[in-house]
């Protein structure tokens, strides 16, 4: 379905959902349980919830798995791609081992989120939403947790560290080892 | 199965009668606590209870948020006997050996907090507290995983008077009578806007929960659903009966994974137990919940935009009208409200609107919660009468300015908002109030800034946010915002003149009126707000290229003076190695290789370092 532009290009690139069939097996079931019919205004009021659970399932949104998603809720390729691209929570590039997210709230602000968030960058050498090439780190910002009274905050996957100083930094690094 | 209001009264009176433990331990975990570290004092509780063999006397409880953010994490002891309390604060595993052993007086060497609020629905007035519990009634109180917990504190109540005694008109009226307006940020009376949608005559209507929580530093809506989930859901369900919906839904965070886990629990536990789904106490209502997951998006919060998202698409806004009360969510007839507006109406219906009015103001009747955060001694979620002064707020429940800096100014109202500085520090906050002052009310956050934060800067930051989360439907907005930007990142590089600030108020007063929703209208706030309240400030930064508050790297350098001792101690933190010196020699910064972080300022402890 949708334009073929987009299909042959998917084909060149690697086939996430080809290369993990059980994981293509989960996305297809939870699929399942919903009433998906021919009518496509109730279908795209699925699309969010589905790739949440693709994305929880893949961890990234590849254009193959967008294109197995529209097929599936015979919704358009660019109804999907609006989707991902407008919300910040998609990504359609893998993300690293240790995402390390420094709060960017304004709480986080005042007490000095920004300097940790340079230093951060210079010592990993990446910038923010970028991901090291070995996969093992991604800086990203992150929108207030609400631990406003340990700011400022850095979250690496689920762990929190507060009370940040650029000092702190190799530490935190270290500490994903 | 509650599948009757007999059976309702009858729970909560057994549970009120049955035997219990005589001390309950509420140990406050909400996702703050638990960052804090809470879990590992829950278990060192539970520990150490089984080992003392006091299970029968003893209740363990993981309660919601009591907003001691400044005290993570926190823990409430309570003789059910005598009713007497005593709150520990910055409690360690360690702690807690002493806790139990001194359970009917106080621990020695454990921090004890004062509680400093009141429940408004059951006690007059507390003693030497502005505070007035009604939206967290509940919060840091009962186990929000638990519906008994919420039935015996008159869970549901509110939703059999409804049912039983009032007529949908009635209870519309009521809300209106009791003057509560809409706590996300606009102030909209909310009984008219349910009024609206029950007088639309159509087969499905919608009812929408706004929990997208997006204000950076405003936490009060993820405490409310993390501490008492049952509440927002009693409130729907009669806000559903008031304007004729069968269908509630939540709009939550993805970012808010323990209040999605409470919410599913808690719906899960109202279905079971027939508070929710069809026929609800057998009096031929039905209204069921569902959950919808935001995606990260600030501008969600607005509704039509949040109707969208619902609806599957890109989370753009809408001209209104037609407003959603008219046509929104799947073109039905929609009411939105947000986290906090809801939970305040199982306590109207209960108490009544006279009641409520007795709370607040004559025109912003309740309570409102803030978030208070930044520069503030005693950080924390407070909830407030309507005009209480920002002054008690700060000064009282947050005890000045940490570290004995001086007050600057407090931001209100999130990236929509503006600053108020402390020749108003004295207004008291309603909607209309803080409008005048060039601010708004918003969701909540209080952020408090000192004399160390460059007000240029602070607006950049909001900028920087709006321009991330602006959606790029309308030009005002997606633009408009970028160059606004633009230009405070000039002026925070020294490189801006007297004209550019001309230029930024003029282009920032278009966006405000040319924009076309809430975010993009309100966007330039900060800009305006901090421009006329921190003038001199700007002009320092184009005239004399100078950052008074020393914040703007660009415009600031770091030398070491005479008092140098040589005690390499700048040397040993500076990241980058610019630090250079022998051992008992004045050191010397390398200009060209220095990133300015001002660790060594902060590391030096003869004040042998200027910033200048």
């Amino acid at each position: 379905m949708s334009c073929c532009n987009c299909q042959e290009q998917a084909h060149e690139g690697i086939k996430l959902i080809e290369q993990f069939p059980e994981k293509r097996e989960k996305l297809e079931n939870y699929i399942k349980t919903l009433d998906v019919s021919d009518d496509r205004e109730k279908n795209c009021g699925y699309l969010i919830q589905v790739l949440h659970k693709a994305q929880d399932i893949f961890g990234y949104l590849p254009l193959d798995l967008q294109l197995f998603v529209a097929d599936k809720l015979r919704l358009h390729l660019s109804e999907v791609y609006g989707v991902i691209s407008f919300y910040s929570y998609f990504t359609e590039t893998p993300v690293g081992k240790y995402k390390i997210n420094v709060c960017t709230g304004t709480a986080c602000f005042v007490k000095g989120s920004g300097a940790v968030l340079d230093e951060l960058k210079r010592y990993l050498n990446l910038e923010v939403g970028e991901t090291s090439k070995d996969l093992k780190f991604s800086l990203g910002g992150l929108r207030c947790v609400g631990a406003c009274s340990l700011a400022p905050v850095v979250m690496v996957n689920e762990k929190v560290y507060g009370n940040v100083t650029t000092k702190m930094v190799p530490e935190i690094i270290s500490d994903c080892q | 199965m509650i599948d009757t209001v007999d059976k309702l009264i009858r729970r909560a009176d057994e549970l009120k009668s049955a035997k219990k433990a005589d001390i309950r331990i509420l140990v406050s975990m909400g996702t703050c606590g638990i960052a804090a570290g809470a879990v590992p004092v829950f278990e060192a509780f539970k520990n150490e209870v089984a080992a003392k063999k006091l299970d029968q006397a003893i209740d363990i409880i993981e309660a919601g948020c009591m907003g001691l953010c400044h005290s993570e994490p926190s823990v409430e002891v309570v003789n059910v006997k005598t009713g007497e309390n005593v709150i520990y604060g910055t409690v360690k595993p360690e702690n807690v050996a002493a806790i139990v052993e001194s359970i009917n007086s106080i621990a020695t060497g454990v921090t004890t907090i004062n509680r400093s609020w009141y429940y408004p629905e059951v006690e007059e007035k507390f003693e030497g507290s502005i505070q007035a519990r009604i939206v967290l009634r509940n919060s840091g109180r009962i186990n929000p995983e638990n519906l008994d917990d919420y039935l015996v504190n008159n869970g549901y109540q509110a939703l059999a008077k409804v049912l039983t005694k009032m007529t949908p008109q009635e209870v519309i009226d009521e809300i209106i009578a009791s003057g509560l307006r809409g706590r996300g940020g606009g102030g909209f009376p909310t009984g008219k806007k349910w009024g609206f949608a029950a007088a639309q005559k159509a087969g499905r209507k919608f009812l929408l929960c706004n929990a997208d929580e997006g204000d950076p530093g405003a936490f009060m809506d993820r405490a409310v659903l993390e501490g008492d989930p049952h509440s927002v859901l009693e409130a729907m369900a009669i806000a559903g009966y008031a304007i004729g919906a069968q269908e509630g839904c939540i709009y939550i965070r993805a970012e808010y994974p323990l209040a999605v886990k409470r919410l599913h629990l808690a719906i899960d536990q109202a279905r079971k137990s027939g508070l929710l789904g069809k026929n609800i106490f057998g009096l031929g209502f039905d209204f069921d919940i569902e959950l919808k997951y935001g995606a990260g998006a600030f501008v969600c919060g607005e509704e039509t935009a949040l109707i969208h998202s619902i609806e599957g698409k890109r989370g753009e806004p809408t001209f209104k009208p037609p407003f959603p009360a008219v046509s929104g969510l799947w073109k039905a007839p929609t009411v939105v409200n947000n986290v906090e507006t809801f939970a305040n109406v199982p306590a109207i219906i209960r108490k009544g609107a006279a009641w409520f009015r007795t709370i607040g103001t004559e025109k912003c009747p309740g309570t409102k919660v803030f978030a208070l955060a930044g520069k503030v001694d005693k950080v924390g979620l407070v909830e407030v009468p309507m005009g209480t002064k920002i002054r008690d707020i700060i000064f009282g429940l947050g005890n000045g300015i940490k570290g004995g800096r001086k007050f600057k100014a407090v931001q209100t109202g999130g990236p929509s908002g503006g600053c108020i500085t402390m020749e108003k520090i004295d207004t008291p906050i309603d909607y209309e109030n803080l409008i005048a002052l060039g601010s708004m009310m918003g969701s909540g956050g209080m952020i408090v800034m000192d004399e160390d934060d460059c007000m240029v800067n602070i607006a950049r930051f909001f900028l920087e946010f709006t321009l991330d989360e602006s959606c790029g439907k309308c030009t005002p907005c997606r633009i408009g915002n970028k160059r606004l930007h633009e230009m405070l990142d000039l002026i925070c590089q020294g490189k801006g003149t007297e004209e550019t600030l001309n230029k930024l108020k003029t282009l920032a007063l278009v966006i405000k009126d040319t924009a076309l929703c809430g975010l993009g209208q309100t966007s330039p706030n900060p800009v305006l707000s901090t421009l006329v309240n921190f003038h001199d400030e700007y002009l320092a930064h184009v005239k004399d290229h100078r950052c008074p508050a020393g914040v703007c790297t660009k415009l600031i350098k770091y030398e070491i003076n005479n008092n140098c001792v040589g005690c390499t101690l700048c040397a040993r933190n500076c990241p980058v190695n610019c630090i250079s010196g022998e051992r008992k020699e004045k050191h010397v910064i390398d200009q060209d290789k220095c990133i300015k972080c001002g660790v060594c300022f902060q590391a030096c402890k003869f004040h042998a370092i200027d910033r200048k």
